[in-house]
């Protein structure tokens, strides 16, 4: 075989060709380029305290300009871009799922503590007490506010206070009032018109020169608005409402008041085993996760097993010297897979339709069943088997497996076929099992993992498998419970990387 | 098989072929009645293969163009099918060609140069590529969620998003490549580079126009594949003007709701268009991967 060593034993020459130069100083700056955007990036994550991301693309910007920088790595420039386009969309993944799984990662705990902080500071409230009693003044053609102190003590220094002109535009904005020692001149608007422009009222913002804001708080009353949450040097937050101390429960990543109540939203810690312990041990998700894990090996054995035996028999006939119109049969078995999975898929949810489907209409009219096939979970579970059945019954490598032999009548084939075929079949069975044993694309697609396994804590069906159990977890209404679904996915990788190191030796690939 | 001739030989023949027309006719029928029942009036409507009440409404629905009953109603589309159909070639298109960009020239090196760590690398992408991506949903959202506050165009909810996932996926076609780079005799290159031709002139006028075939293969191979993707589409992508068809076309039949027809005609007009182009490279796709598969 010829190989090459990318031109780095050459010496390094300007050369003269003057388009030649150019170009090397095109990509020189392109290289740069990028290098500074990825490091721009870097920098941005960093200050967002998002150290991971910024880790990520601190190495690969430093990776990028090591090997496009180093004329000793020239060979790896044609590899890095492929490499990259891996390390950051697959084995990145892979890792930061391992490490979510640590941690409580969840739709409550989804924010850093620095923003679920700033989130309570931002937080305000209707101080009540010190509310004002307004009234509407117009003056000619406009109308102001006058506020009057409902008690002798007021939050915000000035007990009167008058606002400028009401503006007629439709948004409420934010209106300035000034403190004042007695009402306007003018009529007061009764009850009637103030109702009449309350809309606009209640979205009205006035501001006093101190800066306080205050909202309508009722028909008569206007309070201030003032923020709810103050910091404490020791990191707690106080409650200025009632004077509660919240305090950062770094363990469990929510703020906790006096009696131990947990205030949402929480952010993310470090939880150790928990999510493993909770798979394990907790009733309420072991016996779910069980159910699925058995169904998952059940469904993908059995297919694998439907497949073969159909598919055996299927290229067995088709290799048949005797046997006229092989080519047609073969263009017409090859359909299922043209068709895309989305739609086949599809097409199946709509057949098996309890009451309009063309399954239940047939079975109707032979036998006068109409089976439930999505809300029984047997029914559901042999649906899916005929489905996949169907959609995979003809592997096209079993054609190629068995011409080696010539695929004989049917007598011979258990003594003599079987035998000698299984052995160059493993990889492929292998991988048939792995590709079934997380086929999302099918359980989501036609049952949803309906019907539902009853008394679960977490969304799971009976005809789920890991992966869209996984799936559903995460991303499923109900909690969004990240954390435990990483735990979850980093079993399965586990799982996984056995299947795959297993066809690895068996199909013994050379490098 | 000649020596030993059964007697029985034309009726096995005959059971040959019913038991190879029955299973033609279980995977043909759930096709031809999807074309039956988009040209059937209603939702869900029964009959035979061949409509009795022939209706062109979920055609004209799914090409977006709204619909006017004989009593004068006006049925509106439900969904932008062919909005979607652009989305799925458009994103389809260019991850497609990205692919292909990282593949070819990976491949190139892992064929034809010597460099440190070479089998681990390709063992390694052999092993990651096994994981199913559903897996890692969940660290990819948060990955592109946090991107899309600083580079909005590549956030949740964009096309660009999707296209930069798919870039995971080239390991198999690097080795299917490589295969087939492998079995190009090096001799031409050896010449050109001494005739002073540097390594990239050489790769780029001598071995990728005789590469030609491969590459529309794993293009090919690879724009199915990006067509067909469901999981990542489904969690990167909200809107419903963004959604590709894989994710949209599900809307169909949603729980409560099943649009039976509408389905149908919206699964012809677009899934048509797939499987054809599948249906046509399918020799060359088998040919290039063995090709391919023989050296990998």
């Amino acid at each position: 075989m010829f190989t090459t060593n990318a031109s780095r034993g050459l010496p390094r020459h300007r050369s003269r060709s003057l388009a030649e130069r150019y170009r090397r100083w095109i990509s020189r700056a392109l290289v740069a380029a990028l290098v500074v955007s990825l490091l721009w990036l870097v920098v941005a994550f960093h200050l967002r305290g998002q150290w991971m991301f910024a880790l990520l693309f601190l190495v690969l910007g430093a990776s990028l300009a090591v090997v496009f920088g180093k004329r000793e790595l020239m060979s790896h420039r044609y590899v890095f871009p492929a490499l990259a386009g891996m390390g950051v969309f697959v084995i990145f993944p892979l890792l930061y799922t391992v490490g979510i799984s640590f941690s409580n990662y969840s739709s409550s705990n989804l924010l850093s503590e620095e923003r679920v902080r700033a989130q309570f500071l931002e937080r305000t409230y209707q101080a009540e007490g010190s509310a004002f009693d307004f009234r509407l003044y117009r003056e000619g053609e406009r109308v102001r506010l006058y506020l009057e102190a409902q008690g002798e003590e007021t939050s915000i220094g000035a007990s009167r206070l008058i606002s400028e002109p009401l503006v007629d535009s439709e948004s409420g904005g934010s209106l300035a009032v000034h403190p004042a020692q007695s009402p306007p001149a003018g009529e007061v608007l009764g009850m009637r018109e103030v109702i009449a422009e309350r809309e606009r009222l209640q979205r009205l913002v006035l501001t006093t020169p101190e800066g306080v804001e205050l909202r309508m708080a009722g028909l008569r009353h206007f309070a201030p608005i003032l923020p709810r949450y103050t910091e404490n040097p020791d990191g707690s937050l106080t409650d200025l409402r009632d004077g509660t101390r919240l305090t950062p429960d770094r363990e469990h990543g929510f703020f906790v008041d006096g009696e131990g109540e947990r205030l949402t939203p929480g952010w993310p810690v470090a939880v150790g085993l928990d999510n493993y312990a909770r798979v394990l041990l907790d009733p309420d998700v072991r016996g779910p996760f069980l159910a699925i894990f058995v169904w998952t090996f059940v469904f993908a054995g059995l297919t694998v097993l439907f497949t073969l035996a159909v598919g055996f028999v299927l290229a067995s006939l088709l290799q048949w010297e005797q046997l006229r119109g092989k080519a047609v049969y073969r263009t017409l078995l090859i359909l299922p897979y043209a068709v895309p999975a989305f739609i086949s898929i599809l097409i199946f949810k709509g057949m098996f339709n309890q009451s309009y489907g063309e399954i239940n209409l047939i079975l109707e009219g032979l036998f006068g069943i109409r089976p439930n096939w999505f809300t029984d979970p047997a029914m559901a579970r042999t649906m899916l088997l005929l489905c996949m059945g169907l959609l995979q019954s003809v592997p096209r490598d079993l054609y190629e497996a068995s011409a080696v032999d010539g695929g004989g009548p049917l007598t011979n084939m258990f003594r003599i076929t079987l035998p000698l075929i299984i052995k160059p079949l493993t990889p492929l069975l292998i991988a048939a099992f792995a590709f079934n044993f997380n086929n999302f694309v099918l359980i989501t697609l036609l049952t949803g993992g309906s019907p539902d396994i009853l008394g679960a804590s977490t969304p799971a069906g009976t005809t789920d498998l890991l992966v869209s159990y996984t799936y559903r977890i995460a991303f499923q209404d109900a909690g969004q419970d990240f954390g435990l679904a990483a735990a979850i996915a980093t079993l399965i990788f586990l799982l996984v990387m056995g299947l795959s190191l297993l066809n690895l030796r068996l199909s013994r690939v050379e490098v | 098989m000649a020596m030993v001739q059964p007697r029985s030989i034309r009726a096995r023949k005959l059971a040959a072929h019913l038991a190879l027309l029955g299973v033609v006719a279980l995977v043909a029928f759930p096709l031809l009645l999807v074309i039956s029942i988009s040209f059937r009036e209603g939702n869900f409507a029964t009959g035979n293969l061949i409509p009795e009440r022939f209706s062109l409404e979920h055609w004209s629905l799914a090409l977006g163009i709204p619909w006017e009953r004989a009593d004068g109603s006006v049925v509106q589309p439900p969904f932008p099918v062919l909005l979607w159909l652009w989305n799925s070639v458009k994103v389809a298109a260019v991850s497609s060609v990205l692919i292909l960009l990282l593949a070819t020239t990976s491949a190139y090196a892992f064929a034809r140069m010597r460099f440190r760590g070479k089998a681990g690398l390709l063992k390694g992408m052999l092993i990651f590529q096994m994981f199913p991506p559903v897996l890692s949903l969940v660290a990819l959202y948060a990955l592109f969620d946090r991107l899309g506050q600083l580079v909005p165009w590549l956030g949740i909810n964009s096309h660009g998003s999707l296209i930069l996932a798919s870039l995971g996926a080239v390991a198999l076609h690097i080795w299917t490549i490589k295969g087939y780079f492998e079995s190009i005799d090096g001799s031409l290159e050896e010449a050109a580079m001494i005739d002073g031709a540097s390594t990239w002139q050489a790769f780029r006028h001598i071995l990728l126009p005789l590469s030609v075939p491969i590459l529309m293969v794993v293009f090919i191979l690879a724009f199915i594949m990006s067509i067909m993707e469901y999981p990542m589409a489904s969690v990167l992508l909200l809107d419903e003007d963004k959604l590709t068809l894989a994710v949209g076309a599900q809307q169909y039949l949603a729980e409560h709701n099943q649009r039976w027809g509408d389905f149908a005609a919206a699964a012809v007009l677009s899934g048509l268009p797939i499987t054809l182009v599948f249906l046509l490279c399918q020799r060359w796709i088998v040919g290039g991967l063995t090709a391919g598969g023989v050296k990998g």
